[in-house]
């Protein structure tokens, strides 16, 4: 049966009269990777600061092991790994002394992985935090994120501005949360690729809204890249039904599409079109056509 | 295990890792009882979530062409003969699916493209068959 981790219902969230999360329904299961994308401003670092009690809803409920963060921040925290963007760690403290700082907080951390980690990362335990890199930063917090083998393990734009060595030690720590103990993992990330290689569910926030959730190999089947060629010439592009995206010129469109295939090859053909080909969008391509859907709409109203 | 993954193509990773564990046993670049990496590492190596390794694993197992022994590892079964006939097959019609809907496309008729199969495989055989006879020479 499927463990149910994290159990978020209508969450709903103002800063004064702007809304920053609305209606959010999220639910993350043990042993799975939940990737989590949307444009800056979208409401991920809001959403996530709600798993972790530093933010109280303004409406719905969040539930993290059954527990209230905010109520219970100790019962949830011992519990969950964290690393954020900015990788804000105690300045003054040295790596070791960081080491044994968060040990202090989790009886279950895992002086073997912690040690394993550092050598891996060639981290010098006796460097002060404010004289690492922004790479080496990335490491140790990661380190102190995952060597207490958290049942949730969170990050939040973990790979942002790091070079391609420490993003793939960030990947490695996934997997491992994963193979090795059928943890939790939710991150989020605008590198799509990333995205799509490590989840095994995806949700896409649009202005503060769950825009699509789900397992990614369904959520990239309910969207087709088609390549179609009309008889007609067309210098704008025709308006077909389920279309969401269009790019090309003339004779020759490519579009995006949901729904109904038969709904869309029927409009095709009431345009004099063929369907050339079709395939199951990327994520990068439903990321990209629902921004310009969402512009689209904003420049309407 | 050399396996590449591609995103642009809208083929899921798993059936991705199917195929091409498919094509590396009924090509014999993998033989049978050779062990496959472990799911972990798999995961590592393609940086894929390890339940994509373990989806595509599964679906190996139930089509015949790997198993598991207990506590020991993952393995190629001994079905070769039989996989390489389907899988070959396999590659080359889809191949031909692309081949007929682009010939659709120029408005070419299969038989027009049977011939033109025919013509190439007859002038390809001359290029090559004169450097052979002048070996001979």
């Amino acid at each position: 049966m499927e463990q149910v981790t994290v159990d978020i219902n209508g969450l709903s969230r103002a800063f004064g009269s702007k809304t920053a999360l609305h209606d959010v329904t999220f639910r993350a299961t043990a042993g799975k990777v939940h990737g989590l994308v949307g444009a800056n401003g979208a409401g991920k670092t809001t959403f996530i600061k709600h798993l972790l009690g530093l933010l109280r809803a303004t409406g719905g409920s969040v539930r993290v092991f059954g527990l209230d963060p905010v109520r219970d921040p100790v019962g949830v925290l011992s519990r969950v790994g964290y690393l954020s963007e900015e990788h804000d760690l105690p300045e003054w403290m040295r790596v070791d002394e960081l080491m044994s700082y968060t040990q202090a907080y989790h009886p279950n951390w895992d002086a073997k992985y912690a040690r394993e980690l550092l050598d891996t990362f060639a981290l010098d335990p006796a460097k002060k935090i404010k004289e690492l890199s922004k790479g080496m930063r990335a490491q140790a917090g990661l380190i102190a994120a995952v060597a207490h083998r958290p049942e949730l393990l969170i990050l939040d734009e973990p790979s942002s501005g790091l070079d391609a060595m420490v993003r793939r030690d960030i990947l490695d720590a996934i997997v491992r949360a994963v193979a090795d103990d059928g943890r939790t993992v939710i991150f989020s990330s605008h590198l799509l690729d990333e995205v799509e290689r490590m989840s095994d569910h995806v949700t896409l926030l649009q202005q503060g809204r769950v825009a699509v959730s789900g397992e990614l190999d369904e959520v990239r089947r309910g969207f087709q890249r088609s390549r179609i060629h009309f008889i007609e010439h067309f210098d704008k592009a025709p308006v077909l039904e389920t279309a969401l995206a269009m790019e090309g010129g003339g004779r020759a469109w490519s579009v995006l599409h949901s729904g109904s295939i038969e709904q869309f090859r029927r409009s095709v053909l009431a345009r004099g079109g063929e369907i050339v080909e079709s395939r199951d969008a990327t994520l990068e391509e439903i990321f990209l056509a629902s921004a310009g859907r969402d512009r689209q709409q904003k420049e309407a109203a | 295990m050399d396996i590449s993954i591609n995103l642009s193509d809208g083929v899921p990773i798993y059936r991705q890792i199917v195929n091409q564990v498919k094509y590396l046993v009924a090509s014999g670049l993998l033989q049978p009882g050779e062990e496959l990496p472990p799911i972990r590492t798999l995961a590592l190596q393609l940086k894929v979530t390890p339940n994509t390794i373990v989806k595509a694993y599964g679906e190996l197992e139930i089509s015949g062409v790997i198993h598991k022994r207990q506590g020991s590892g993952t393995f190629v079964s001994d079905t070769r003969p039989q996989l390489a006939i389907r899988e070959r097959r396999r590659v080359i019609e889809q191949r031909i699916d692309a081949l007929l809907a682009e010939a659709h496309q120029l408005n070419f008729t299969a038989e027009e493209l049977l011939k033109m199969v025919r013509d190439r495989k007859t002038a390809m055989d001359e290029t090559t068959a004169e450097p052979i006879e002048a070996k001979k020479k």
